[in-house]
């Protein structure tokens, strides 16, 4: 974990209330996908946790949706603004658990830790089907960036305006794969729990006090012991998962 | 030079800091983020005689100015917090800390702290009286001066050690029960715990915290912990460590003046884990702007 200053340096709307924002500053201490940042908001007691849907060196990019107050600030942020970031935070998912043909489902602002995944599998020489799931055609983002990244996409949208109609879990049945990655709502994370075949890492959300393990304010149970989903997750194993 | 020490019964701190219990764990998060041997003393989190996991989630809640928890004291056990927290601790720091006891009857309170008491490392036990106390209806110790003097009473009889009692605010009369606790033989005042509050969420129009209530704290209650420690400084001789919303070095000179001897810093931790040693470095020069050569000596000087 690391505080930085990072500067905006662009912000633009991809689908409805989602925005991508990409800022510059020191990512050091980020060491896999799935880790999260903690953003100060002027204004905003608590920070704002979320994922990071890629980086390099000293580039760092996010996605978002608009939920509340704090998000809606974020979004009329211009560029140039300087964020007080805590980076680095978290456990991230493990690619060596992969096999050859790991299969991801993100669902809604879930898709955003996929990204930056898909990319280091791909660059291991792994073979990655992607399924992203949405309630409808407004919210869909991402498909053509992972559709570049050379893996095998797929789009579900609940109302069927867009792609399959259904879930995620609906598009996994005919796919052939050795491990999932998945992040998104709680009861499509329980669904591909129930559904999936093989083993997995699953990623939580929280409410959090501090985002680094000190406050025991996002503990949960698993099998195995009381893990803090900020600094033990926000990833867990299929198989210590208590469903 | 200003003098930034104080003493504590005894404990002799290089400045006033205090990272409270609960908002730094058992010290090592923030080790990886600086040398933390420049606190004062920090107090660990709450422990109780077995293991807790504490309250359903969510446990937290933003507020303007503030937050919400409900932990519920999540804690290893004070034998794993020994055999295990207190080691790793030791490695990142190297003075005395604050014990910090939760407690559900009063054999247990006396049981831990005895622990407690025998560990080298521990230099004060500072005894959290605002949970429920589950043979008596779940009525906190905190809220009633006879509990809060027996719970004193029967932590003094098994240590040697300075204990501070730690108080709830969530009474009427905060003075009739740091007084009782002096009357039964504590060292020291620790004021205040949270204050009881609760948000809705407007979506589900339900309580955000799974458990409904939970603790108010932050800088919005700044000035309900100054007064209350103003109040209690009138009213008792022994020393007071003084926190609430604290979260810069002139906050600490504020309560510091309202009557505190020491004080801890709680939940702006959590947003700026650097806080404390911002405000040590800063001290120095806020003293200097109010003309102030030692700390120590502007303890109760608003009365
Ligand atoms: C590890 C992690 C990663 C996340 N990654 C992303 C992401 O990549 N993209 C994205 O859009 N969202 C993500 N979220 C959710 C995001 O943190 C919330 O949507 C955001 O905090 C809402 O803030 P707000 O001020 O708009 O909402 P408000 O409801 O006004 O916020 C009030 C308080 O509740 C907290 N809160 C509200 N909703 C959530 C939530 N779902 N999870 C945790 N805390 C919440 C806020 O942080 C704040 O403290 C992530 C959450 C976690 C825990
Ligand atoms: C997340 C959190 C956990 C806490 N846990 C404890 C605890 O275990 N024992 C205790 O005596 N006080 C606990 N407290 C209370 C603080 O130590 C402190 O008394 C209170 O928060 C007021 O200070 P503040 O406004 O600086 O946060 C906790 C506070 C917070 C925010
Ligand atoms: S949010 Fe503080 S421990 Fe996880």
């Amino acid at each position: 974990m690391k505080q930085e200053i990072f500067v905006i340096k662009s912000q633009e709307k991809i689908a409805k209330d989602v925005f991508k924002m990409v800022l510059s500053g020191n990512t050091d201490d980020i060491t896999a996908s799935g880790q999260f940042v903690n953003i100060k908001l002027d204004g905003f007691y608590l920070r704002r946790p979320i994922s990071v849907c890629d980086y390099d060196k000293n580039e760092l990019t996010l996605i978002y949706k608009t939920v509340g107050e704090g998000t809606a600030a974020m979004s009329g942020y211009e560029n140039g603004t300087e964020l007080d970031i805590l980076t680095g935070l978290g456990n991230g998912y493990d690619t060596s658990l992969s096999g050859e043909k790991p299969l991801l489902l993100g669902g809604g602002v879930g898709v955003p830790p996929l990204y930056n995944l898909c990319k280091k599998l791909v660059a291991e020489g792994k073979k990655p089907t992607v399924i992203l799931g949405f309630n409808g055609a407004d919210d869909v983002f991402y498909e053509n960036e992972f559709k570049a990244l050379g893996a095998d996409v797929y789009v579900t949208t609940v109302d069927g305006s867009y792609g399959i109609k259904g879930f995620v879990t609906d598009a996994m049945s005919d796919i052939d794969y050795s491990f999932f990655y998945t992040c998104g709502p709680e009861p499509m994370l329980k669904a591909i729990y129930k559904v999936s075949k093989t083993s997995g890492q699953l990623s939580f959300e929280e409410r959090m006090g501090c985002g680094f393990g000190a406050c025991m304010g996002c503990s949960c149970k698993t099998k195995y012991a009381n893990k803090r989903i900020c600094k033990d997750g926000p990833v867990l194993i299929k198989e210590e998962i208590i469903w | 030079m200003v003098d930034t020490s104080v003493s504590l019964s005894g404990l002799v701190l290089d400045n006033p800091i205090i990272p409270a219990s609960g908002t730094f764990g058992y010290g090592y998060e923030y080790a990886e983020l600086y040398d933390i041997n420049c606190l004062g003393s920090f107090s660990f989190k709450g422990t109780t005689r077995e293991a807790r996991f504490g309250n359903p989630t969510p446990r937290i809640a933003e507020c303007p100015a503030g937050m919400i928890n409900s932990v519920g004291l999540q804690n290893p056990g004070v034998e794993k917090v020994i055999s295990e927290e207190l080691p790793k601790l030791k490695e990142c720091f190297s003075k005395k800390v604050i014990a910090n006891v939760g407690g559900f009857s009063l054999d247990e309170y006396a049981e831990t702290c005895q622990i407690l008491d025998s560990q080298e490392q521990v230099g004060l036990l500072e005894v959290n009286i605002s949970c429920p106390n589950v043979h008596n209806g779940g009525m906190s110790f905190g809220t009633d001066p006879k509990m809060a003097a027996e719970v004193t009473k029967r932590v003094k009889a098994v240590t040697t050690k300075p204990v501070y009692i730690k108080l709830s605010p969530n009474v009427t009369d905060i003075v009739e029960i740091a007084k009782a606790c002096e009357d039964a033989g504590a060292d020291g005042i620790s004021m205040i715990n949270t204050l009881l509050g609760m948000r809705i969420d407007l979506k589900t129009k339900k309580p955000i915290i799974a458990n409904k209530m939970g603790g108010f704290s932050g800088s919005a209650i700044l000035p309900v912990a100054l007064r209350m420690v103003y109040q209690v400084y009138d009213a008792v001789k022994i020393p007071i460590i003084g926190m609430g919303g604290i979260s810069t070095a002139k906050d600490v000179i504020e309560m510091m003046l309202a009557g505190a001897t020491a004080v801890q810093i709680g939940a702006a931790n959590l947003v700026n884990p650097f806080v404390c040693k911002e405000i040590i470095e800063k001290l120095p020069e806020e003293m200097a702007k109010y003309n102030l050569n030692s700390l120590s000596e502007i303890i109760g000087g608003a009365h």
